[in-house]
């Protein structure tokens, strides 16, 4: 019978069928970090157990490390976190990459750099954006604390079978218009709980053109529209992405990772077709991220009294246009290569607007080391940006960078709830370009207007 | 994990929809190491003004949330449900519910009911009057004070680990350690790049 991916990455892995749909599903690798991780290692040590298997896990410290400096790190709790894991790591003998490594940086972002991240490989991590990992053809979720613990002691977890959604996005995509558009776009239209219970497949022209940076941003905010995976099939671009990459086999197993992709007739028990010529740069402006609309719109008139307070916006006002105080541009999301390039296109040789305060912050130490190789720290730094060491930065108020109450952020992250940022922060989700000509003009402007 | 059965208390109104993990727990209390004691950090921000629905007398003591769409959708921190159950939540109806926090809910032994709108706008009702609700996972209803019945489903192998209280961990490790040392054996020759530089694996 005609398979989806899902359904053959799925089958792939069965270790046994309980019934009732239950299956125990064998996992192949696990990204850990500072976080999620502490309770787990914990709980399998009053368990006097050891993890299953090493070789399988790579450990990195993200959301609690500073990004001026990272070395001493001042908050006593996120250096008691940060030094926990290396210990934990040390310990059952986990490859752990330390804060001066090169290759340390946001787990979403080095897990692919390194290889870790392969074609038909079942990829967790104890974070909701592992649906990242999708963009190999992976079949990657994010999972809690107590399901790491199993996998530690076990290598399985218990899993159901989840519906199929494929979403067709075909067409090119017009200038100035990316992946993080799609995806906003999207999650536009399916809201925040649209998916809940699909694995997501991203399929057609516009997918198939796109670089693996574009197709890890939008597998990356697939949680947001509540699926817990996002996939697409891997291609020539999948192989040649991997081809050379440290813990990539070789010869790689081109044939066996291309043939993972749906087959022709395999049937999705839902289909969505999006078309890229369609879409126009997209800016969120409420507290969800499926409160999105194209940069040329207004706030919707139902939109709830709770969000538009906590914004400090009223239905009908236009997003364009709309002060900002400060600009973000990192994240898992939007925190790679491509991003930096596309943001600093925007920038070329404009500068930063006087009332405005913006970082640059690298996904990790080698698309900062890139970057800084093509030149784009400067093109940064000489337009008054901040250029930072690699981690999640703003993206979540656990670090030393944060908002201050009502500060408005135009922010390349993938979550607009209230607080992400800081307390009382007014998050503005959009792409890298788009937050590269916020922070040139000052205000939420549609980048195309400086492309011109 | 201590089992869960049935339980009546007077249930916590939260109609808001899509309220996330970050709203549950605030990502600067991610900084704590221990699973304990998270309970005073819970929604933080919403109680600063003191009037926040936990901490009216009304639904003091209260095991029982009924919230609305979407709850707990956002990250994966099982942070949010401990916090939660360290204030003495055990069970959260809601018409839906982010994955990973229902499945994180499961493992420590709390109920999540998912209800459809018109019966969960009655339970709604309820709970905003402090009447006492009684959930029943052995019949699966829900009732209130006033006689009416909620039929709820969950699925059987979720139901029987949260009335057994079963550790998902020692399950797995007595059911199925042949089954998955079978499967290794199988996945080092089908994908042997998956084992490389690799010994035997060791069961614990
Ligand atoms: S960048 Fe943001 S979303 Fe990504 S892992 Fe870090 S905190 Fe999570």
């Amino acid at each position: 019978m005609a398979q989806t991916l899902y359904e053959k990455l799925w089958q792939a892995h069965v270790v046994a069928d309980e019934g009732q749909g239950m299956a125990l599903l064998y996992i192949d690798r696990m990204l850990l970090h500072e976080v999620s991780s502490p309770q787990a290692f914990a709980g399998l040590r009053d368990r006097g157990l050891k993890p299953r298997r090493t070789k399988p896990y790579l450990a990195v410290a993200d959301h609690a490390v500073p990004t001026r400096q990272r070395l001493q790190i001042k908050d006593e709790r996120a250096l008691a976190q940060v030094e926990l894991l290396a210990a934990n790591c040390e310990e059952v003998g986990f490859e752990y990459l330390a804060l001066d490594d090169l290759r340390q940086g946001i787990v979403h972002v080095i897990g692919p750099e390194l290889g870790f991240t392969l074609p038909g490989v079942t990829l967790v991590c104890g974070d909701s954006h592992s649906a990242t990992h999708g963009a190999f053809g992976a079949l990657a979720f994010g999972i809690g604390t107590s399901e790491i613990e199993c996998v530690l002691a076990t290598q399985v977890l218990r899993q159901k079978p989840l519906k199929t959604m494929r979403v067709t996005i075909d067409g090119v995509m017009p200038e100035g218009v990316s992946a993080k558009d799609v995806v906003l776009n999207l999650i536009g239209q399916l809201g925040a709980s649209g998916a809940v219970g699909y694995a997501l497949e991203y399929a057609g022209s516009a997918v198939r053109a796109m670089s693996m940076e574009a197709r890890m941003t939008l597998c990356n905010m697939t949680i947001e529209a509540g699926a817990r995976i996002g996939l697409v099939a891997p291609d020539a671009t999948t192989i040649a992405y991997l081809a050379g990459r440290p813990r990539v086999p070789d010869p790689l197993p081109a044939k066996k990772w291309l043939a993972l992709a749906s087959d022709e007739h395999a049937a999705f028990d839902r289909e969505l077709a999006l078309e890229a010529s369609q879409i126009a740069p997209m800016v969120s402006w409420g507290t969800s991220p499926d409160q999105v609309v194209p940069v040329s719109g207004t706030v919707p008139t139902g939109a709830g009294v709770q969000q538009l307070e906590y914004m400090g916006l009223s239905a009908g006002d236009k997003l364009a246009g709309l002060p900002i105080d400060r600009v973000f541009i990192g994240s898992c999301t939007n925190g790679r290569i491509e991003d930096l390039r596309a943001a600093a296109a925007v920038v070329g040789t404009n500068r930063v607007a006087p009332s405005v305060g913006a970082i640059v912050v690298p996904g990790s130490g080698q698309v900062r080391a890139q970057a800084e190789s093509e030149g784009l720290d400067q093109v940064f730094i000489q337009a008054g940006f901040e250029w930072r060491l690699p981690g999640c930065s703003l993206c979540v108020a656990m670090n030393d960078d944060r908002l201050a109450p009502g500060e408005r952020c135009a922010s390349t992250s993938n979550r607009n709830f209230e607080g992400r940022q800081g307390i009382g922060a007014r998050t503005h989700l959009m792409s890298p370009a788009m937050a590269a000509a916020a922070a040139i003009r000052g205000h939420i402007v549609d980048v195309r207007e400086l492309l011109v | 994990m201590e089992p869960f059965t049935r339980l009546s208390s007077r249930a916590a109104p939260l109609p808001q929809a899509n309220v996330d993990t970050d709203i549950i727990l605030p990502a600067r209390f991610l900084l704590i190491t221990e699973k304990r004691g998270l309970g005073q950090y819970a929604f933080y921000e919403w109680r600063k003004g003191g009037d926040f629905v936990l901490d009216q007398p009304r639904w003091q003591g209260a095991l029982v949330l009924v919230a609305g769409d979407n709850f707990g959708c956002g990250s994966s921190r099982e942070h949010a449900p401990w916090a939660l159950h360290d204030l003495g939540i055990r069970c959260i109806v809601a018409p839906g519910f982010g994955e990973i926090f229902r499945a994180n809910m499961l493992r420590n032994g709390m109920l999540p009911v998912t209800l459809i709108e018109a019966d969960w706008r009655k339970v709604m009702g309820a709970a905003e009057l402090g009447e006492p609700v009684t959930v029943d996972l052995l019949s699966g209803l829900i009732m209130l004070a006033n006689g009416s019945n909620f039929e709820f489903a969950l699925p059987e192998d979720e139901r029987e680990a949260l009335l057994n209280g079963w550790d998902e961990i020692d399950g797995i490790r007595a059911r199925f350690g042949e089954a998955i040392t079978a499967f290794e054996t199988r996945q080092r020759v089908t994908a042997p790049w998956l084992w490389e530089h690799e010994k035997e694996p060791t069961d614990g």
